[in-house]
């Protein structure tokens, strides 16, 4: 037996009980300590990423103990095609926080390492865990040390941001637990034992009035972790309050703890409810994208335009997730990755600046390209990846999706897609007041470059930016069989089937050369499922 | 044969060259040696990637040039559109694949030698410049982007190269980026093209649905295979491709990002604003001519927008006094004129005139960015005149780019004009008509523009008396990402020219008048490819003939290569030389023979109005931010304050809610029992207005309460049924 996944897991909370015995005073041997510890839990991740086999559709690297017998709650772990990158991606993001504030941290540096250090613990507990039960336990446990992060650490008006957070995600995972724990009756009324494990309920039958009730219960949890339109106005606060690393981990990796979500648990619980309700769904993602991207335009605050940003590229993620295909879902899961880097990037970036002048507001700034203009760079790729510029990251992911969604929902799909003009005018608009125009204000003449601690944290994720956008089936390619596998169990269902029919009436016969379906003579014709018909123009 | 290694070197070498200059260019300062080793690096990229091409084109035509010849090096996106559930659709890929025909070999000895020459202009031009390894860095990524534009397979990668210019372009207009007019002029440039590629990705999105791949050899099979079956979804296909082509190719509605880029210093304006980079999209519906020949209508579009946007561009020009905006506009026209031939299915007239554009437009940019380099940074024509004395070199092969442009025989210029002319008239009577006033124009604002500059004396001081322009927009403040720009007076591109003391305009460098001779030669002789029947050639001509296997699906030589009686046809010249005369004619009365433009400025007063609207560019500038960009902000500032008002109201009022029902309930419970116990998880309590935070914070010690309780309670759960 293999048991990377509990190392993996388990590292980060070592070290911290290690740091607890640390003087207090010691911040550099903390720091070290902490950025120590992180690189040791990537390096542990990168065995996971060695040990997966990359046609195996179903949860690798297992572990299983029981935990609470009696009930069925057991210690299970695994891991397969949709949670792996993520796993790297929690791991990678988390040394480049303690890098990046590295010179910033001076309150309580112990509590803001070991803070970081059982974050980083829960969130890959949430992607590896494979019990209903435990993984519910690792999702809450998320919430408090970034509630201290943003609380202790975070600027003039953290206290209510902080508990806005908090609040906000609890009213919806609360319901959840109601969820799991129905689902779990429900399935041992059905055959006698009580489980949690997620690979026995998923053969799980409902009652249709329950499927759907259960499927708010958990999306509403998930919709808000996202956050999805119009659940997200924690989140501006929270990032605009937030220390740079907990902006670079909020919206790096917990955000995808949602997303995450419905394809680890909604999906594959509830398929009737998701074909049921997935326009519900993609019309909220697409109102998001638009939504987000405008509001972002007229923020004078740097990260509160970024913040809004994420609603707008996470609409993109759960607009692949319902649009229910594998170019599409497949994209959502490498545009989680690709935002982690992108915004992550992005929120380093705005940080550094913060760091020096004390200020996020667009009108303080102007001109930085000529004091700094290695920084400038960074920033430039950065939101180039953030734009979608072919050649990096963002482009892959966007495309997979638009694309996949433009088979089963092409007019919501066009929507999207300005989306992506959209995110052009504010990142550049971002750009050019920033770092573009004359020097206006006497305190950016002297704005100290870049640091080195700063640049080994960026590059990265630039090598990442570019590598996967020039090579993404190396990533893609470890995600397709259990894509595959999902959507066998979503399209099983008769709504399921309706869809991938419809779908398929329009695409089949490509490819044959010397018989033109007759379908394909037309134009995509609406589906009457849209029901983007009045809502989004 | 084509060696694949060879053609994958082509583009990747000036990216090497990016990719060292730009590591080079945050560390090296501006020393003569680094500038020399910033040459090497830039020159000898885009020379070596030169002569690659040329050895590349010549090994394609010696094996026969009839095939393509097409190398995937590796699956770039696997886009499995496969569903699983006993649907077997056939997933498909999209490779990294580049792609050698006679139509990608024209293009890419363009790009490559046009762009190899304008780059050592450059050294001369920029030779002042603080951000000099900055500017080759941008240059030579700019040179990798456009040949993975016109090298790509698919629609993808081409996809990718089309963005990729449009980053470049975004980066070297807005090149002096602590000039907000240059910041402006990059993001609308970028924007624009934005909105354009909108338009191409859906495109491309219908082409995966249609046909399930992206690959041009197997989409325009399947479309030549069945005609009938794609006619309909054709129309749509191509209008959503002719969308992006108006944005790249700067065309009527998408056309205002051009004239702004003149920002970006003038080797630039001549590589990418000229020669190469906007005429991708003519590019892209040449290459995509299978699908466009399915649609009618769409080709109707295609010529109604270029012959629109060539007489309304031309129009503009001829009221300009900046002579780099006259070149902008007249370059939105001839890329008008180039989409006329493509909608009227005269392709290879629309890639014989990008060819010879390329020269003469090439060259009479680098020539005004010689004389605005000679006169130490003045852009205005008004305060130049009498510049042959000064600038021989210059005068002369600007002079002889101007015959090429306004269509004088036997100059490359008229050939390609001549050809589109001659095949519209076939097709389209008005769109003649629209053509042949445009074609006039061109003439007129080239030697107004000729004259202005080298004719009369020198005037610094600019021409009393002659129109001046107002200062539009002023006091415009800045709008977060308006796409709106010019503040009125002219911008010199050389923000760090040796400009403001008393100056003698003075001849430039070998390294850029050299180039100017080279492309002056090739304004001259690049038509010989495409002499017609009539005046000595063949029919078709040797363009034609070579660009044959492009078009031949679908009968392409029928649709192109109809053959006019000889009266027509020797009727159809000598007018195409009647207009370009007369528009000479009218320079020359107007800025020759009076050099103090006394008739030129009492036109200008008699049709004010005119006047005024044409120097305004009809005011397309101010309705474009007053509509669009005003609008969208104003909604944007009201969805941000329905956003921080409604929604969020509602958040804090159910929190408020709550907080009152529940809140005060636990309050006293919170505030006697639970406090101390908590005290380490709500940091909160402190300072400002207490209760109200207390009430919160109360709640987050609640939560952890329960959650706590919730723990012990399994735990004994679990001791006392433990077996």
């Amino acid at each position: 037996m293999n048991y990377i996944l509990s190392i993996t897991l388990w590292l980060p909370v070592a070290a911290a009980v290690i740091l607890l015995f640390f003087p207090k005073t010691a911040a550099s041997a903390i720091k070290g300590f902490g950025l120590l510890a992180s690189l040791a839990t990537f390096v542990a991740s990168l065995g996971i990423l060695n040990g997966f086999h990359e046609g195996v559709a179903g949860l690798q690297l297992t572990e299983s103990l029981a935990w609470i017998p009696q009930w069925g709650i057991r210690y299970a772990l695994g891991v397969d095609g949709i949670s792996l990158w993520l796993i790297l991606l929690t791991t990678l993001l988390t040394p480049v926080v303690f890098l990046s504030s590295w010179n910033t941290i001076h309150k309580h540096p112990k509590e803001y390492v070991i803070a970081f250090l059982i974050m980083e613990a829960a969130m890959i507990g949430v992607f590896v865990a494979s019990d209903l039960l435990l993984f519910y336990v690792f999702f809450e446990l998320t919430l408090l040390p970034m509630y201290l992060v943003i609380g202790v650490w975070g600027g003039a008006n953290r206290i209510y941001a902080a508990i806005k957070f908090f609040l906000f995600t609890i009213a919806g995972s609360l319901l959840m637990l109601l969820g799991i724990i129905y689902l779990a009756f429900a399935h041992f009324h059905d055959t006698g034992v009580l489980t949690f494990t997620i690979t026995e309920l998923y053969g799980t039958t409902l009652a249709p009035h329950a499927q759907v009730l259960l499927f708010f219960a958990f999306a509403l949890a998930f919709a808000i972790k996202v956050p999805l339109f119009p659940l997200h106005t924690w989140l501006p606060d929270a990032h605009v309050e937030a220390p740079t690393g907990g902006s670079i981990i909020l919206a790096g990796v917990m955000l995808k703890m949602g997303t995450y979500g419905f394809l680890r648990f909604v999906l594959p619980f509830f398929p009737d409810a998701t074909a049921k309700y997935a326009g519900l769904l993609i019309a909220l993602a697409v109102i998001g994208i638009v939504y987000g991207a405008l509001v972002a335009w007229v923020q004078p605050d740097m990260k509160k335009l970024v913040a809004y940003s994420s609603v707008s590229h996470l609409g993109f993620c759960v607009l692949g997730i319902f649009a229910l295909n594998q170019t599409s879902i497949e994209g959502s899961i490498l545009q989680m990755v690709n935002h982690g880097l992108s915004t992550g990037a992005l929120f380093l970036c705005v940080g550094v600046i913060y760091e020096r002048r004390h200020t996020r507001l667009l009108a303080d700034y102007g001109g930085l390209a000529k004091t700094m203009p290695v920084f400038a760079t960074f920033f430039i790729i950065a939101m180039l990846s953030s734009v979608g510029l072919p050649g990096l990251n963002g482009f892959i992911g966007e495309f997979l999706i638009l694309a996949g969604s433009f088979q089963t929902w092409p007019r919501a799909t066009i929507v999207a897609a300005t989306g992506v003009i959209l995110a052009a005018i504010y990142l550049l608009w971002l750009i050019q007041r920033v770092f573009f125009g004359p020097i206006t204000k006497e305190e950016n003449k002297n704005v100290r470059e870049i640091a080195w601690n700063e640049v080994v944290a960026l590059v990265p994720l630039v090598v990442l930016m570019v590598w996967i956008g020039v090579r993404p089936n190396v990533f893609l390619r470890k995600m397709t069989p259990s894509v595959q596998q999902l959507l066998q169990i979503v399209h099983k269902t008769d709504a399921g089937k309706a869809m991938i029919a419809g779908v398929g009436r329009r695409v089949s016969g490509v490819g044959d050369q010397n018989r033109p379906h007759e379908a394909m003579l037309r134009p995509p014709t609406p589906d009457p499922r849209l029901p983007l018909s009045g809502g989004v123009r | 044969m084509v060696n694949a290694t060879v053609l994958l070197l082509i583009p990747l070498l000036p990216a090497l060259g990016a990719l060292i200059n730009g590591l080079r260019a945050a560390a090296s300062p501006l020393t003569p040696k680094n500038r020399a080793v910033t040459n090497v690096i830039a020159l000898g990229s885009t020379g070596l990637s030169a002569i690659l091409a040329a050895w590349t084109v010549i090994a394609y035509v010696g094996g026969g040039a009839s095939a393509a010849f097409q190398h995937a090096y590796y699956t770039w996106i696997p886009a499995g559109l496969g569903h699983a559930a006993g649907n077997t659709i056939a997933s498909f890929a999209v490779d990294f694949a580049f792609r050698i025909d006679a139509l990608s070999c024209t293009m890419l000895l363009i790009v490559t030698w046009v762009g190899f020459l304008i780059h050592v202009y450059a050294t001369g031009y920029m030779a002042h410049e603080e951000g000099y390894t900055r500017f080759f860095t941008y240059l030579n990524l700019f040179m990798f982007m456009m040949l993975l534009l016109v090298l790509g397979a698919n629609y993808m990668v081409m996809f990718v190269g089309w963005e990729g210019v449009g980053l470049c372009s975004y980066l070297l207009i807005g090149f002096y980026y602590d000039k907000n007019f240059a910041a402006d002029a990059g993001k609308k440039a970028f924007v624009a093209n934005r909105i354009g590629d909108f338009g191409f990705i859906l495109g491309v999105f219908l082409i995966f649905n249609t046909f399930g791949t992206a690959d041009f050899g197997k989409v325009f099979a399947l479309a030549s295979a069945h005609p009938q079956a794609y006619a309909g979804i054709a129309t749509t296909i191509c209008l959503l491709l002719f969308v992006g082509a108006c944005g790249k190719s700067a065309q009527i509605p998408l056309y205002v990002w051009l004239p702004d880029a003149m920002a970006g210093p003038t080797p630039v304006s001549a590589l990418i604003h000229a020669a190469t980079m906007v005429t991708a999209g003519v590019y892209m519906v040449v290459r995509s001519n299978v699908l466009f020949r399915l649609s009618p209508d769409a080709m109707l579009v295609v010529a109604t927008v270029g012959a629109v946007t060539a007489i309304f561009a031309a129009t503009i020009g001829i009221a300009q006094n900046d002579i780099k905006k006259v070149l902008a506009y007249s370059t939105v026209s001839q890329l008008g004129f180039m989409f006329l031939a493509a909608g009227v299915g005269a392709f290879t007239a629309a890639i014989f005139h990008v060819m010879t554009h390329a020269f003469f437009k090439a060259c009479l940019f680098l020539g005004a960015g010689s004389v605005i380099h000679g006169c130490g940074g003045e852009q205005d024509m008004r305060k130049m005149g009498g510049l042959r004395k000064y600038m021989p070199k210059t005068r002369m092969t600007m002079l002889i780019a101007c015959i090429a442009i306004a269509g004088f025989p036997p100059l490359a210029g008229f050939f390609s004009k001549d050809e589109i002319l001659a095949t519209t008239y076939e097709h389209h009577g008005f769109l003649y008509f629209l053509g042949m006033v445009a074609a006039t124009c061109t003439a007129f604002y080239m030697f107004r523009l000729y004259f202005m500059t080298f004719s009369g004396d020198y005037r610094a001081a600019g021409v009393v008396g002659y129109p001046e322009s107002e200062p539009e927009h002023a006091g415009h403040d800045v709008i977060p990402g308006s796409l709106h720009l010019d503040d009125g007076d002219v911008h010199s591109d050389k923000a760090h020219g040796h400009h403001a003391e008393a100056h003698t305009p003075h001849e430039s460098p070998w390294s850029m008048t050299g180039v100017l001779w080279i492309l002056a030669i090739l304004a001259v002789i690049g038509g010989i490819v495409g002499i017609p029947q009539m005046l000595g050639g063949t029919h078709p001509t040797i363009f034609q003939r070579w660009l044959l296997p492009v078009l031949l699906p679908l009968g392409g030589e029928h649709f192109e290569f109809a053959e006019a009686s000889r009266m027509q046809e020797a009727l159809l010249i000598a007018s195409s030389v009647a207009v370009a005369f007369l528009g000479w004619l009218l320079a020359y009365v107007l800025y020759k023979k009076d050099a103090a433009f006394a008739r030129a400025t009492r036109m200008a007063t008699r049709f004010a109005f005119f006047h005024r609207l044409l120097e305004n560019k009809y005011y397309v500038d101010e309705f474009y931010n007053f509509v669009f960009v005003g609008g969208t902000l104003a909604f944007s500032r009201a969805l941000s304050w329905f956003d921080a008002n409604i929604i969020d109201g509602i958040v804090n009022g159910v929190r408020n809610l709550t907080v009152v029902v529940l809140g005060h309930g636990s309050w006293l419970f919170d505030r006697f029992i639970v406090d101390g116990a908590v005290n380490g998880v709500g940091f909160s309590a402190r300072g400002g207005s207490r209760f109200f935070r207390r009430m919160q914070s109360g709640f987050v010690q609640n939560y952890a309460l329960v959650m706590g309780g919730g723990i012990v309670l399994i735990a004994a759960v679990y001791l006392f049924t433990k077996p």
